[in-house]
């Protein structure tokens, strides 16, 4: 009962929203749907603690669906922990979020349709998540890429803005044909689209070779291709992350909810969902922690110089969720999750703290027309910095105290160090370096974010600052608690998650015995762990075998070397100093500023600023080649060969049939029509009984 | 319950009896009162389809699902021995039946108002075209058949050629040529198998099931019979390449023309194909799977495309037909129950959503009138009931799961896949391109801000226009959400079509 109201309360709050929104008036469906939402966070929490903490995992059936045959795929809830954590995450930003509209859409005139959008979204996203099968997965799958498309397109009028709910769904579909044709492969192969029968076979299927597309594939390695395809469109993996800076068109709340803490990370989710089969496809995970990685890398480089404050923190996000994913891709599955949701407090708060910057400055989003706002917004400026401070992932290095992200990211990126064990070249080390790399980005477009926003001199326009104001309580309020889960998640979490309680908590949910450490203790937190006291034997042995394969960049340790440690602190720094000598010395932000406004820039700023081309790149392959071969069968194929031999030409052969056809009254058709029925049926009649018996 | 009743005749005749009642009143009675009769044809015409539909549900509901034979069969004496007239339904047929009877009065019920000349003609065109729709799912004599088959395309025509936009003479015109060239070809293959059922049974016969059951062709003469069976089916479907003159015959004629065509006649072809190709002809249609499996992807990608230039919504429509079409005839081939139930399956869903999709269509026609694309925009803001229902449709046209659209879609994908990945892989290509017409049909017309101020005071959906669409959007949504609804009917017939075809099979090839 209890997870039937977190996951039918806010499709109910949906539904009174959407259908009687007029009736009831705004502020009752605006009411509804956001009480809805928190009792569905409160309970969620419960849950969490009583399966996370008391094992009580269960799977409810709720009514057949897909009953065909050997398909069978029912409505279900299977709650374990990674469900629970998933549904953690998603009711406590969502119901955050709803707070938060009350005061950000104040001013829109369909508030009951946004809210009525905001509560579907999350009833999807609870489906996918509390999913027992491949085809309830793909239900909420595409359920969130609706509610997706409806926020992005919120604000219709813009063309923008619908523009970019397109180019969302439709990238989306990409990814989700790939994960369609893995849940044909899953049947296929297995029979069944049931998680536990498919996980519980995958050892006996691991030789099998399927035929696909003119080639031969090891079985498993194709499904986990298949499946990581569709985790690329919905997380924004390279390739198919051209959709996420657009969806920054729809209210920014949604940008918070959908486009930070959970749609984006459904594809981490499914590869942890499915981790039997991703564990028995180490091709494939090669792949993704490579795809994982040139996301973190490339997605940085891009957040570096872009100017709309909303876009930095989505390519922050695509950078993000590359950590997530190279990690998944090196098995290290709860230091992903542990990364999930970390970056869920954190990175919803950036976005929702830059929401309050942008309703302050009267929905201006460009941070170059932005500067010295903190004495006006002083609470927003806190929490953006408690926001930026745990994205950079700020923390004393070797011990337990730090931001959420420093707890996360650096097991990811120590994690990577272990995984590559000491091969320079494997993926494991291009993961780590660009994990590197990336830190040092983040930790540069983040503080460049807080510098040209709140400090140096304003550069917009006077009339617009006089009218800043600090937001209400109703959006301060979900700040506040995000910013606790941005300073504490980490902290608080990290035992359960990656920690020495992680086997107990995670209870077969997730694999945490990796072979990397053997231990229940992932290889980052051991590490930390060895400079407290207790350390396992075997992880001991692991590391120094990790260590013990001599490489360049080790210069020699023997040891998991400090600077392995160190490394993601130095980054951090690092990109603190570079930002700030570029923004708060000599007024670099005002001349840097002005320079990008002029247009002014190097080839390689230009390349970034315009995110790599891909989009004029996708254009010149994609969109246009769509259009001209739709142009091409249509009049051609259609108009002039198949029309042209066909009917027109037929009516020009039987001379004058064309004419006489044209002479047709419409009075005389009936009569016409009339003759025919009868003459059809005499035909029929002559022809059978005088051959017949 | 239905014991001793010739329901399925009811069912079938009874809109005929009532158009014909119609008509004749009408001649005999004086001018004044054929005024009078003339404003009541459509409210006769209502209750008439409404009794129907009630007997349909009566007839779904005492339908014995755990068997694979024909039910509620009625003989009688017609043409000769061999050719009589027999009715009877089976899982596949039974509802077909349903659907049809569903679908007509909300045709009614939505030309209510928009039909501007020879109303009683109108209602009288729909009665007739309801006996024959029905008639052709309940026949069991393969003459009966072939006179519904073919019958169906004459109120069709007159109500384009009648009721019709412009240019319905040539739409009349091409559509009456290529079905003549299939029916044609039909003809002359069920010559043969009459013939032909003469030398191997003792006595020809047309009966249905005995030809399905005892009739045994050689595998040469199959694959040409098949060819000319597959000729009228694909033109019916329509399949890719005889399929132009779907849109213009969508283009053309009115609202309900376009639903009853979409809804109904182009599943005629479906039904035909799983009714007698792959049951008299298992070899020639295993021969033949790969012919039609190319066809229907180069149809799902190709109509996609073009779908996505239109102009017109109704040709966009006509051509996003087209190319769902093409999973159905997928689904057929792959002849396994995940491809044959999604084929019914789909079948029927896109009836549905398919007339839903013309419905809209037709709510701001009617007051527009014009279907141009361009037109429109910012619909939302003007009509947020109707955009909320195009909605709806529009993402179960684009096969979102939770609608009935997906249903389908998946299972004939999953069937195909088991058979050929590179068939289900074309498909899913299709998925994409769907979401590209589709979204960009909803965005020029629904989104966007009001350019044209020729829209400032268009009105949003009446009530009447309400009663037309919701009960499309609760079938969309309750087929989508619990589809065992179908599928659990269909389940032993196409069990027992699939194990039929196997056996014929595995005959051929052990002897």
């Amino acid at each position: 009962m209890m997870y039937l109201t977190i996951v039918f309360g806010p499709l109910l709050g949906a539904l009174i929203a959407g259908l009687f929104g007029r009736k009831i008036g705004e502020s009752a469906a605006m009411s509804v749907t956001t009480a809805f939402l928190i009792l569905s966070a409160v309970l969620s929490w419960v849950a969490l603690i009583a399966i996370g903490f008391g094992h009580t995992a269960t799977d409810i059936e709720l009514m057949r669906w897909f009953d065909v045959g050997d398909l069978n795929a029912g409505w279900a809830l299977k709650i374990d922990t990674l469900t629970a954590v998933m549904m953690v995450v998603i009711t406590s930003v969502s119901s955050l979020v709803h707070v938060y509209s009350w005061g950000y859409m104040n001013e829109d005139d369909s508030k009951a349709r946004f809210f009525a959008y905001l509560s579907l979204f999350t009833f999807a996203m609870l489906m996918l998540v509390t999913a027992d099968n491949f085809i309830q997965l793909f239900f909420g799958w595409e359920g969130v890429g609706l509610a997706s498309y409806l926020l992005i397109g919120f604000w219709y009028k813009k063309p923008s803005a619908n523009a970019a709910a397109i180019k969302a769904f439709v990238t989306n579909r990409v990814g989700d044909v790939g994960l369609a044709l893995g849940v044909m492969t899953i049947f296929l192969v297995f029979g069944s689209v049931k998680f536990d029968t498919v996980f519980s076979q995958v050892a006996d299927k691991q030789d099998l070779v399927l035929p696909f597309l003119g080639m031969n594939f090891g079985a498993i390695e194709l499904i986990a291709a298949l499946l990581f395809i569709g985790a690329m469109g919905k997380s924004a993996q390279f390739f198919l992350h051209v959709w996420l800076p657009d969806a920054m068109e729809g209210p920014t709340p949604v940008s918070a909810l959908i486009h930070a803490a959970t749609m984006v990370t459904a594809g981490v989710f499914l590869v942890c969902r499915a981790y039997p089969i991703f564990e028995a496809a180490p091709i494939t995970s090669g792949f993704i922690t490579l795809i994982g990685a040139l996301t973190a890398f490339f997605a940085a480089t891009v957040g570096l110089v872009q100017n709309d404050i909303k876009r930095v923190i989505a390519y922050s996000t695509c950078s993000q969720l590359g950590y997530m994913f190279f990690a998944a891709g090196l098995g290290l599955y709860n230091a992903a999750m542990f990364h999930l949701f970390t970056h869920a407090f954190f990175k919803a708060l950036l976005f929702l703290g830059a929401g309050s910057v942008i309703h302050a400055l009267h929905h201006e989003q460009d941070m170059r027309k932005m500067g010295g706002t903190y004495k006006l917004i002083p609470l927003t400026y806190i929490f953006m910095i408690i926001g930026t401070l745990a994205l950079t992932g700020v923390g004393i290095p070797g011990t337990k105290i730090g931001f959420a992200g420093f707890f996360s990211k650096d097991v990811i990126i120590e994690g990577a160090y272990a995984a590559a064990n000491g091969g320079i070249y494997s993926p494991a080390m291009i993961a780590f370096t660009a994990g590197l790399l990336a830190a040092l980005m983040t930790s540069f477009y983040s503080w460049r974010l807080i510098f040209l926003t709140f400090h140096g001199k304003y550069r917009g326009k006077s009339d617009v600052l006089n009218n800043a104001h600090e937001s209400p309580p109703v959006m301060l309020i979900p700040l506040i608690m995000l910013g606790l889960g941005a300073i504490f998640a980490g902290l608080y979490f990290y035992k359960y998650f990656v920690g020495d309680y992680a086997a107990a908590f995670w209870a077969h949910s997730l694999p945490v015995d990796n072979a990397y450490s053997g231990t229940g203790l992932p290889p980052g937190m051991a590490e930390s762990a060895s400079h407290g006291a207790d350390v396992s034997q075997s992880a001991e042995a692991s590391y120094a075998e990790a260590g013990g394969d001599h490489n360049e960049d080790d210069g020699g340790h023997h040891e998991f070397p400090a600077w392995v440690i160190w490394s993601p602190f130095i980054a951090m720094l690092t990109g603190f100093i570079i930002a700030w000598f570029m923004y708060m010395f000599k007024d670099g932000a005002a001349k840097r500023t002005a320079a990008s406004m002029r247009g002014e820039g190097g080839v390689l700023y230009k390349f970034l600023l315009n995110k790599w081309y891909f989009d004029e790149l996708y254009d010149l392959i994609f969109v246009r080649p769509v259009r001209k071969l739709g142009d091409v069968f249509w009049k051609i194929g259609d108009q002039r060969i198949i029309d042209g031999l066909g009917p027109n030409g037929f009516a020009a052969l039987a001379s004058g049939a064309a004419k006489r056809v044209s002479k047709f009254q419409s009075g005389y058709l009936y009569h016409y029509a009339l003759v025919m029925l009868v003459g059809l049926a005499a035909i029929i009649a002559l022809v059978f009984s005088a051959t017949g018996s | 319950m239905l014991d001793g009743i010739p329901i399925l005749t009811f069912i079938t005749f009874i809109p005929l009896v009532a158009a014909l009642v119609l008509m004749i009143t009408a001649r005999l009675s004086k001018p004044d009162s054929r005024a009078q009769i003339e404003r009541n044809a459509p409210m006769v015409a209502l209750w008439t389809s409404l009794f129907v539909l009630v007997l349909a549900l009566l007839l779904t509901f005492s339908f014995d699902r755990t068997t694979a034979d024909f039910q509620f069969v009625e003989e009688a004496n017609w043409i000769s021995d061999g050719i009589k007239y027999r009715m009877g339904v089976d899982g596949i047929s039974v509802l077909f039946i349903l659907l049809t009877a569903f679908l007509t009065p909300l045709c009614i019920l939505g030309s209510w108002r928009n039909i501007k000349k020879r109303m009683l003609d109108y209602m009288v065109a729909f009665l007739i075209l309801e006996t024959l729709m029905i008639g052709v799912f309940c026949a069991l004599d393969l003459v009966l058949f072939y006179l519904f088959f073919e019958a169906v395309l004459v109120p069709m025509f007159i109500i384009i050629g009648v009721w019709g936009g412009k240019n319905r003479i040539y739409a009349s015109y091409k559509f009456f040529l290529y079905t003549l060239l299939g029916s044609v070809l039909m003809l002359a293959a069920m010559l043969w198998i009459y013939y032909y059922s003469g030398t191997q049974l003792g006595a020809p016969t047309t009966n249905i099931e005995v030809l399905i059951n005892d009739l045994k062709i050689p595998g040469g003469p199959q694959i040409w019979l098949w060819l000319a069976f597959f000729a009228s089916f694909a033109v019916k479907m329509p399949m890719w390449p005889v399929h132009t003159w779907l849109p213009d015959a969508h283009v053309e004629a009115p609202t309900a023309g376009s639903v009853i065509l979409a809804g109904i006649l182009l599943k005629l072809g479906g039904y035909g194909l799983l009714r007698f190709s792959i049951t008299m002809f298992p070899e020639a249609s295993v021969t033949l799977a790969p012919l039609v499996f190319w066809m229907s992807v180069i149809a799902i990608i190709y109509t996609s495309l073009v779908a996505y230039r239109q102009l017109d919504m109704k040709k966009l429509i006509a051509y996003s037909s087209v190319a769902h079409m093409g999973f159905v005839t997928m689904g057929i081939f792959a002849m396994n129950v995940q491809g044959v139930q999604g084929a019914i399956f789909q079948m029927l869903s896109h009836g549905v959503i398919s007339g839903a999709l013309f419905f809209c269509v037709g709510v701001i026609y009617d007051r527009m009138h014009t279907r141009e694309i361009a037109f429109y925009g910012g619909l939302a803001k003007k009509m947020p009931i109707f955009a909320a229902i195009f909605l709806l449709f529009t993402m179960a046209n684009v096969g979102l799961p939770g609608t009935s659209g997906f249903v389908g879609e998946i299972l004939t994908m999953i069937g195909a896949y088991q058979v050929n990945p590179w068939i289900a892989f074309g498909a899913a290509f299709g998925m994409i391109l769907s979401a590209v017409y589709a979204l960009h049909l909803f965005r020029e017309t629904v989104f966007g801000d009001v350019q044209n101020e020729k829209l400032n005071d268009i009105a949003d959906m009446n009530a009447r226009e309400l009663w037309v669409l919701v009960p499309l959007v609760i079938m969309t949504l309750v087929l989508g959400v619990y589809p065992s609804l179908i599928t659990d009917i269909t389940a032993v017939s196409v069990d027992n079509l699939i194990s039929n075809f196997n056996a014929a099979n595995s005959a051929v090839a052990g002897g």
